[in-house]
């Protein structure tokens, strides 16, 4: 099967599920990348550039969600949750108006355009909002089941997508999408792999590598950053004993904070958390980028290990 | 517009400029000001022109209202309990923790609030979508907002002006209270704003200058505004910072100090003799 990227699943949802009147969509000068325009060939009606004016977007988002449209906004994400995340607290998180926020070229694979155009703090941006929900889909069908699930929800919703075309982790007959549930790809006993977006496909080729090694490792696809899924983290915490986070984010306030979160106050469990450390991206292919930040299967494994030798 | 209408008018307006001085007095913290510098605008829009239903705040079909520099909830608060959105005794509750009547405005709990806003320079930008949203479903509607002439200093608004002008909404009528003053000083002093119409006409807006206390003027714009196609009208309002009471006007030192128990006699003592002037003028009309 081809690899597609979950901005491609977004402009394909989009347009899929665009039949519903209520539905605007909203770009800033990126409907070619963030691939709104896919909804744009179908519904030119309903598909509004905002120009290279991200603030003003999320507001005007905002005043149309008013009248009872469901706004789709969409550029990159170091533009949505970041330039534009006080638009978004003021005027979208705290009237909990019915805006979707569907931030594409997030994260390290952005690749070659550099370290000023990848963002490793949205999630921690977005999550730190009140009524804000945060969904981080791997692949195809979830991206497209999480825009659906975006749809119906009543509020406003961060989505954050990939540049990079990606390989399929779940079946897109069978896959069955709860928002705030996270799900179970691998059974494993030694521990527990919790990955979100594509790390979630090098997650489980990390823990084909434990499985070489004698390591049982459990995998998990968090694709719902808040509310976080604690149920799933405790009793992954006491069937397996160690939580293991991976995430194309920074370190801080990510996927691995908002784990650490709902563990140390349900279920307290050592946490090894995997993501970029501290540092802004650089200019390079995305797997250039994946193995000299750490983030490639073999660089998960080997960090998993060395992880649980020092436990 | 009729003399009496005109009296009428003023009197509704006094009214609020009481109310405000009453807000930010028991609040003990607000922004007079600016409130008392719009009075005029609101009077105008909330009893010469929009469609409003208070019983019905969330009608669909409604006329819109943002107000962008949202620090003057004190106006708007005053002028939907005077128009009859909710008891104007709950204005005694502005700014207290129990209060639905918060600092700034908030659409979810405020009857015939229609934005939250307070983050100055996205009230416009809302205002645009829900007038683009106007366009879209074809409803006749009309959009109004209040910007401050200090808020323009805030480059969403350029933004909003651009997308308000490329959407062509002539749905869209905004006004700039220009009265020439913001927290820290002169607008000329801070950061210079001007020249305030041509900037407006110079982004593709209908721009009207008036005198912002002049009700008959400010309904003849929005009048003119509803004939203009295809360009948003920005109303350039000619106003004075602290209006109607002696000791606050032309002083920015009012912009977010609430009166002291002797100040809120004064402001008040003041505004009733102008009450009574206009009743007697309304009873020689009659």
């Amino acid at each position: 099967m081809g690899k597609v990227a979950t901005r491609e699943a977004y402009g394909k949802a989009l347009a899929e599920f665009g039949a519903d009147e209520r539905i605007i969509v909203l770009d800033a000068d990126l409907s070619k990348s963030t691939k709104t325009d896919t909804f744009k060939k179908v519904y030119p009606e309903r598909h509004f550039n905002m120009g290279i004016a991200e603030g003003n977007m999320m507001s005007v988002a905002a005043g149309l969600a008013s009248t009872g449209k469901i706004v789709f906004a969409s550029t990159f994400a170091i533009f949505a949750a970041e330039r534009a995340c006080e638009q978004i607290r003021n005027a979208i998180c705290y009237p909990k108006l019915n805006v979707k926020v569907c931030a594409t070229h997030a994260g390290l694979t952005v690749g070659e355009d550099g370290a000023s155009h990848q963002c490793i703090e949205d999630l921690a941006v977005m999550r730190a909002l009140p009524n804000m929900l945060v969904l981080s889909p791997c692949d195809e069908i979830e991206t497209k089941l999480a825009i659906k699930a975006a749809i119906e929800h009543d509020g406003p919703v961060y989505v954050r997508l990939g540049r990079l075309g990606v390989e399929a982790v779940h079946d897109p007959e069978t896959f069955k999408f709860e928002v705030g549930k996270g799900v179970e790809i691998k059974e494993g006993t030694d521990l527990t792999i919790v990955a979100t977006g594509l790390m979630v496909q090098e997650s489980l080729k990390a823990a084909e590598i434990l499985d070489e090694k004698g390591v049982n490792a459990r995998v998990i696809d968090m694709h719902t950053i808040k509310p976080i899924d604690t149920e799933i983290l405790v009793k992954a915490a006491k069937e397996t004993g160690f939580i293991v986070t991976v995430e194309e984010h920074n370190i801080s306030g990510g996927l691995g904070g908002a784990v650490c979160e709902a563990l140390s106050q349900n279920y307290p469990c050592k946490v090894k958390m995997i993501g970029v450390e501290e540092k802004f991206g650089k200019s390079g292919t995305p797997a250039a980028l994946l193995e000299k930040y750490g983030l490639n299967a073999e660089a998960i494994a080997e960090k998993i290990l060395a992880a649980k030798e020092a436990k | 517009m009729d003399k009496r209408t005109k009296l009428d008018l003023q009197k509704k307006a006094t009214q609020i400029r009481k109310y405000i001085i009453e807000e930010v007095f028991s609040a003990k913290s607000g922004h007079p000001g600016g409130s008392l510098s719009c009075t005029d605008i609101f009077t105008t829009l909330y009893f010469a022109e929009m469609r409003v239903d208070t019983k019905n705040p969330k009608d669909p079909n409604r006329d819109r209202f943002v107000l962008s520099k949202g620090h003057c909830a004190p106006a708007l608060y005053a002028t939907l309990a005077v128009k009859g959105f909710f008891p104007e005794e709950d204005l005694y509750t502005f700014r207290k923790v129990d209060s639905y009547l918060e600092g700034h405005p908030n659409m979810t709990y405020v009857p015939g609030v229609d934005m939250s806003t307070g983050s100055l320079g996205q009230g416009i930008s809302t205002a645009v979508g829900m007038a683009l949203a106007g366009k879209i479903d074809k409803k006749d509607y009309r959009v109004y907002s209040i910007l401050g002439d200090g808020e323009i200093e805030e480059g969403q608004v350029w933004e909003a002006a651009m997308a308000g002008a490329h959407y062509k909404l002539d749905n869209l009528t905004a006004f700039v209270d220009y009265n020439g003053l913001q927290i820290d000083g002169n607008i000329t002093d801070v950061m210079n704003p001007e020249p305030i119409a041509d900037k407006f006409a110079a982004f593709g807006w209908n721009v009207i200058s008036v005198d912002g206390h002049d009700h008959e003027q400010i309904k003849n714009a929005i009048e003119t505004a509803k004939t203009v196609k295809g360009k948003p009208t920005m109303v350039v309002c000619h106003c004075v910072k602290g209006k109607g009471v002696s000791f606050m006007e032309n002083n920015y030192a009012w912009h977010g100090t609430a009166p002291n128990q002797e100040q809120r006699d004064q402001a008040i003592s003041e505004l009733d003799a102008l009450m009574a002037k206009i009743d007697k003028e309304i009873a020689e009309e009659a």
